[in-house]
């Protein structure tokens, strides 16, 4: 298992354009891919309505996990998207 | 061509917006209400139910990638994404696979499958605090009602499949199909219900198309490309119009083209009276739609924004973030012209879906507008807020409605002074300055509008209602309906009196009622020196085409003798003979 935290700094949040590339994104790893918010709250990063369900604001600190074959790969990856601001900033 | 000659049939319903136009019928069918299904399956149907699914599933696919392909073009970049992010919903795990799981595991029909697990996301949704998000829930339910259409091997309604120029016949508009809608191609509308506030009304105003709406359900005899005129003045839809008809209609449509020619000079720029007086035209407004390219450059600013339509056409009380963000876009729209929002107007007869309020029997007497603020004061502080919160952006003004007392003018006042000291300590800015005025729209206003001036940084007159209330018409009622008229002396007095009094204690009066936008209002508007003219787009062009006629010594003498008359029908046959 491989894990990192990461921090959302689009103004607009985990809104549908992030989510749907963060999605797109995960859904080429073969890992497992999991999002954890605050409260116990998770997604699997492959699913946008997952994600969204989160409600991530501005500012929301999360939690990348991911188990499998390329499990690094795969959150270093994600990470870096959130770091970017998904190419919104 | 066939030689038999059919005979053409003729609907009425409200004329909204002017104009004549030929087109095809196009129609727009409402989803159809769902077919009874199952809710649970045989164990041993799961693969052929799943089959269903797959196929649904395909079709809905292949219907949302040409919308994707025709919205790149026609929608822009902001509702392609929504569009987008609807067809990844039938790939995702928590939506499409939960559907699944629930046919496979607990043996629920697929129609079944797909409700419960839209109710759960609805669920999820509605407890989120982002709007954006919030809003989400929609596309969820477009997308799991195509999904439901295709299972139950119904179509799809699509505005999309609109192509080219059609007249557009629907039930009702919403506002979220008239998005999907492309501009280029509605020659008109023709609804079964609806007045002249509803949205499809006020969408045709604004893109200047007539329409005709309310016409009942004589339309179900229209068919799918049927020939069509429609002339908004009259509010008549013909079907496979005569020779004879065509003939005639061509004629006024040619009549129309080259008054819209001599009008188009006029469109943009400032008015301007014979005598060189700057008249300051202003647009009423309430729904995004209505923006559009070059609007800015016709007109001086927003004399009214309506905000009732935020609260209509949804399904909850709009939050404060869901406000700001709306006021704050048609302010950065308006790049720094005076826009006049109005606090929440309703009751009497504009209703809200999920507020019942008691029933009176006289609601245009009872609890309504600024009453209804006042009594309800946290949803009254959330809207404050928002639009303190957008005054940042641009240069807003609040206005509130239906006040009848002082006391309710402070009342209200001192809320607004509440909440900026709140955002005061929050370090949230707004502008300082922004001004505070009330609509005069009752009689009691119009007696007392010297006090009301001293506390008040404007006025602004809606004469709908002050017409309603001064000569105790129900605009509504047809056996009364033709006292209606704002040319009757006694509203002009009012209105005289009151434009007066302010302008005595050195503030503006503006003017946002059907009557601003009236040629024949003109002169004795401009004679009685308003300040602010607020109409709908469509008046604007035609009201600046008449002010350059209009000299200010000719109007003041018009409306001296005006002044001094007894009857509506007097000053409509002065007006009248004044006009030619």
């Amino acid at each position: 298992m491989y894990t990192k935290k990461v921090t959302i700094i689009n103004e607009e949040g985990m809104h549908m354009r992030p989510a749907q590339l963060l999605t797109e994104k995960a859904g080429q790893f073969s890992s497992e891919i999991t999002i954890h918010a605050d409260e116990g709250q998770a997604a699997d990063a492959k699913s946008i309505l997952g994600l969204m369900s989160l409600g991530l604001d501005k500012g929301t600190v999360v939690t990348l996990t991911a188990e499998g074959g390329d499990e690094k790969e795969a959150v270093e990856t994600l990470a870096k998207m959130f770091d970017q601001g998904f190419g919104e900033l | 061509m066939c030689p038999v000659n059919f005979h053409e049939k003729r609907i009425t319903g409200i004329g909204v917006s002017e104009g004549v136009r030929f087109g095809h019928a196009f129609l727009y069918a409402q989803p159809a209400a769902h077919i009874s299904f199952p809710q649970q399956i045989e164990a041993d149907h799961v693969e052929m139910e799943l089959e269903r699914l797959t196929s649904a599933k395909a079709q809905s696919l292949s219907e949302l990638d040409l919308i994707i392909e025709k919205s790149k073009e026609s929608l822009g970049d902001e509702k392609t994404v929504i569009i987008q992010g609807q067809r990844s919903f039938l790939n995702d795990p928590a939506f499409y696979g939960d559907i699944v799981n629930h046919v496979k595991k607990k043996y629920l029909s697929p129609e079944k499958a797909v409700q419960t697990v839209v109710d759960k996301l609805t669920a999820v949704f509605e407890k989120m605090n982002n709007a954006y998000l919030k809003e989400r829930v929609h596309d969820v339910k477009d997308v799991a009602e195509r999904l439901m259409s295709h299972l139950q091997q119904r179509s799809y309604p699509d505005l999309t499949q609109m192509t080219e120029p059609a007249i557009l016949i629907a039930d009702d508009l919403t506002p979220s199909v008239t998005v999907q809608l492309d501009r280029r191609y509605v020659l008109g509308f023709v609804t079964r219900y609806g007045g002249e506030t509803t949205h499809t009304a006020i969408l045709s105003r604004s893109l200047g198309i007539p329409a005709v709406v309310g016409a009942g359900l004589p339309i179900a005899q229209i068919q799918n490309g049927d020939n069509l005129i429609i002339d908004g003045e009259l509010g008549l839809c013909i079907i496979n119009p005569d020779p004879d008809t065509t003939e005639k209609y061509r004629a006024k449509l040619q009549e129309e083209q080259r008054f819209s020619e001599r009008l188009s000079a006029f469109k943009q720029g400032p008015a301007h009276t014979a005598d060189g007086q700057e008249v300051l035209l202003a647009v009423n407004m309430g729904m995004p739609e209505e923006m559009r390219e070059g609007f800015v450059d016709e007109a001086h600013g927003i004399g009214l924004f309506r905000t009732e339509f935020l609260f209509m056409h949804t399904d909850h009380f709009p939050t404060e973030e869901e406000q700001f963000v709306a006021y704050k876009k048609v302010l950065e729209d308006w790049q720094g012209k005076p826009v006049v929002i109005r606090t929440l107007d309703i009751g009497g007869d504009k209703e809200l879906s999920y507020w019942q309020l008691p029933i009176e029997s006289n609601p245009f007497l009872g609890m309504r507008a600024i009453r209804l603020s006042l009594q309800e004061q946290g949803m009254f502080k959330t809207q404050l807020r928002a639009i303190l919160r957008a005054s940042a952006f641009g240069s807003a003004k609040i206005m509130f409605p239906m006040v009848t007392t002082i006391q309710e003018l402070r009342q209200a006042k001192a809320i607004t002074d509440e909440v900026k000291t709140g955002l005061r300590t929050e370090n949230i800015p707004f502008d300082e300055k922004l001004e505070i005025g009330i609509m005069a729209e009752v009689p009691s206003v119009i007696q007392l509008a010297d006090r009301f001036a001293k506390e008040v940084d404007f006025f602004s007159i809606g004469t709908n209602d002050l017409v309603q209330y001064t000569l105790a018409v129900d605009r509504m009622n047809e056996k009364v309906a033709h006292l209606y008229d704002y040319f009757h002396p006694a509203v002009l007095r009012s209105i005289n009196s009151l434009i007066q009094a302010a302008h005595r204690e050195g503030k503006w009066v503006g003017m946002c009622g059907k009557m601003a936008g009236d040629v024949m209002a003109a002169p004795l508007l401009l004679a009685m020196g308003l300040d602010e003219w607020s109409m709908d787009a469509t008046s604007l062009a035609k009201q600046k085409y008449r002010l350059i006629s209009l000299t200010r010594s000719e109007s003041r003498l018009l409306l001296s003798k005006v002044l001094d008359m007894d009857t509506a029908e007097e000053v409509r046959l002065a007006v009248g003979n004044f006009h030619l």
